[in-house]
């Protein structure tokens, strides 16, 4: 499995609730469920992709996740993760808002727009970056926020969201293995990733 | 449901099946939810596969509007035709007859060997017609209840179901959720609309308004043929859509090369209808077109189950639910299986959801669907694997 769902699935406790937000094939899910018992479900907006995770078993739901989260319960799942996807959203607040009610924890990750690639893009090279993480030209990008680890913190703090964990990593987007920041996380670290509760 | 699907035998089905009865209710007449009993009642079924030792791999497939018992299989070698959900079940098929046993019946009220309006009324030794009782989908799974019970099974690892097969399949869940582990719901909703009621309306009025069909009484003369066909016809047109109709008959003329000026069928979609009406006639009867569709409109799963809110007719039980809807269905839409979806989410249920991109309207869950086949074997495998592993 991806180095950042391994990450996140050693966050999460076995035998829990999970809610998936933008899933794809289900693969986090899978994992939780053979190796933690973890009843898991995940919303994805492609069919395909929705399809192919249903027929392994897994419970998706195909929809948009802003609505999709919507019709829960309060504390309907222990966990909610959020993964890769903050960055495509039109409304992150409302939309972490939404998640912190459903869920006891949120797991929420992002590509970290400040790594040091992107800023030499920027600086030497004066273009919008293009990189493994972000590999969109500017006019066909789904990625509509430009999140920095640096920026993400301040975020949680200014609207009294707890941080538990706050991981910066380097690795590969589709990458089995990578590296835990510790030094200088805004500048080296490629994703960041956050385990968040309300205050 | 319709008989555009056109089957093909490919050798890799169930195989020779045969069609049996099971009778109940003889001494004590089976109580219906309108208040009126009937008694006694006979179950047309068929079973594909073997019902494992504990009777843990049981499932249920309930049948639409005009469908019958008849899922899987042919009745000799030379029966050209095989079940109207071959597609679906058998060996390595959606419905993998080498680990399921996969029951369908005849609903009660229908006229493919359950009892129905064209069966003898005890009381008279004549055909029931109109006193046969008004039922409702929820009486048709309990005495779905009574042949499962009859055949040894007190819990149903899945109960399949497209249209008013869904219906069904949602009363199962809603009515017996401790016996149902896993409802698949396809192309349907939790009540009908009014354009759907609409719809039914004017195919029972074509009926009543034969002459032929004389209060219900005509099974010892002339049938209402024309009124049954005309139902049929609007019922078809349902089943279709926009799209499919045009990639089907566009405006091409029937066997003429120029409009006849007369009314005779020029457009080959006015023969399709035709052609669909005049074979429904063959095999169905009129009376039990009317109860049926009767009790799919009177379905509103919320209202009976639920006291008016359809999270709460889903609030007992752990049943998984798998909903699918098609792109381009618009007698079951795909807000009506969303609506149904939100419920289960406010239930707290395991509810896995998708709508299949289709251009063939309502029938597309009839049609070879490699991936219907693939949601529905992905969702029972992993139903069965939690349940034996004791997750569920």
């Amino acid at each position: 499995m991806r180095y950042d769902l391994d990450l996140i699935a050693s966050w999460i406790t076995p035998g829990s609730r999970v809610l998936d937000l933008g899933c794809g094939k289900g693969e986090l899910l899978e994992f939780l469920h053979e190796t933690k018992q973890v009843r898991g479900f995940g919303v994805e907006q492609d069919e395909s992709n929705a399809a192919a995770g249903i027929s392994r078993g897994v419970s998706i739901l195909q929809g948009d996740l802003s609505q999709e989260v919507g019709d829960y319960p309060d504390n309907a799942f222990d966990f909610v993760v959020l993964s890769q996807t903050l960055q495509q959203v039109p409304e992150p607040l409302k939309l972490l808002q939404k998640i912190l009610r459903v869920g006891r924890k949120a797991v929420v990750s992002f590509p970290n727009f400040a790594h040091w690639r992107n800023r030499c893009q920027l600086f030497f090279q004066g273009q919008a970056p293009v990189t493994p993480e972000l590999p969109y030209d500017w006019h066909d990008t789904p990625n509509i926020r430009v999140i920095t680890f640096k920026d993400f913190s301040r975020f949680c703090t200014r609207h009294l969201i707890t941080v538990h964990e706050a991981v910066a990593i380097k690795t590969g987007p589709s990458s089995r293995s990578g590296l835990v920041i510790t030094r200088l996380p805004n500048l080296l670290a490629n994703y960041g990733i956050f385990l968040l509760s309300k205050q | 449901m319709s008989e555009y699907a056109e089957h093909i035998v490919d050798g890799a089905g169930v195989g020779l099946v045969k069609k049996r009865f099971f009778t109940f209710a003889e001494s004590n007449p089976f109580p219906l939810v309108s208040g009126a009993d009937i008694g006694p009642v006979t179950l047309a079924y068929e079973t594909y596969g073997q019902l494992a030792p504990d009777a843990s791999n049981a499932v249920l497939v309930c049948h639409a509007l005009t469908g019958d018992s008849h899922a899987a299989g042919i009745y000799s070698p030379s029966d050209p035709k095989p079940g109207w959900w071959e597609v679906m079940i058998g060996p390595g098929k959606g419905l993998d007859t080498d680990k399921y046993f996969v029951v369908c019946a005849n609903v009660l009220g229908g006229c493919m060997g359950s009892t129905g309006p064209a069966s003898p009324n005890p009381a008279t030794g004549k055909p029931y017609g109109l006193a046969f009782p008004v039922l409702t989908i929820g009486d048709m799974v309990r005495a779905q209840k009574a042949l499962l019970e009859h055949l040894g099974i007190s819990r149903l690892l899945s109960v399949v179901g497209g249209s008013m097969g869904g219906m069904q399949v949602l009363e199962w869940a809603a009515r017996y959720p401790e016996m149902v582990v896993s409802a698949i719901p396809l192309a349907t909703a939790a009540k009908h609309s009014a354009l759907h009621i609409a719809f039914h309306e004017v195919a029972r009025q074509a009926i009543v308004a034969d002459p032929d069909w004389n209060g219900g009484d005509y099974y010892d003369c002339a049938k209402p043929a024309h009124g049954l066909a005309v139902a049929r016809m609007i019922g078809h047109i349902t089943y279709l859509s926009d799209e499919a109709m045009r990639h089907k008959f566009g405006r091409g003329l029937q066997d003429r090369a120029d409009f006849s000026f007369s009314f005779e069928a020029d457009f080959q979609v006015e023969s399709y209808l035709r052609y669909q009406g005049l074979k429904f006639v063959e095999r169905f009867d009129a009376n039990s077109f009317l109860y049926i569709t009767r009790a799919a409109d009177y379905f509103d799963l919320g209202a009976t189950h639920g006291g008016g809110s359809l999270t709460k007719a889903f609030s007992r039980g752990s049943t998984r639910f798998l909903v699918v809807s098609f792109s381009s269905d618009w007698l079951y839409p795909t807000y009506q299986s969303r609506e149904l979806v939100q419920a289960l989410k406010r239930a707290g249920k395991d509810v896995s959801f998708c709508e299949i991109e289709a251009q063939w309207g309502h029938d597309a869950f009839l049609l070879d669907s490699p991936r219907l086949a693939g949601l529905i074997s992905g969702h029972l495998e992993r139903t069965q694997r939690d349940l034996e592993r004791g997750i569920l």
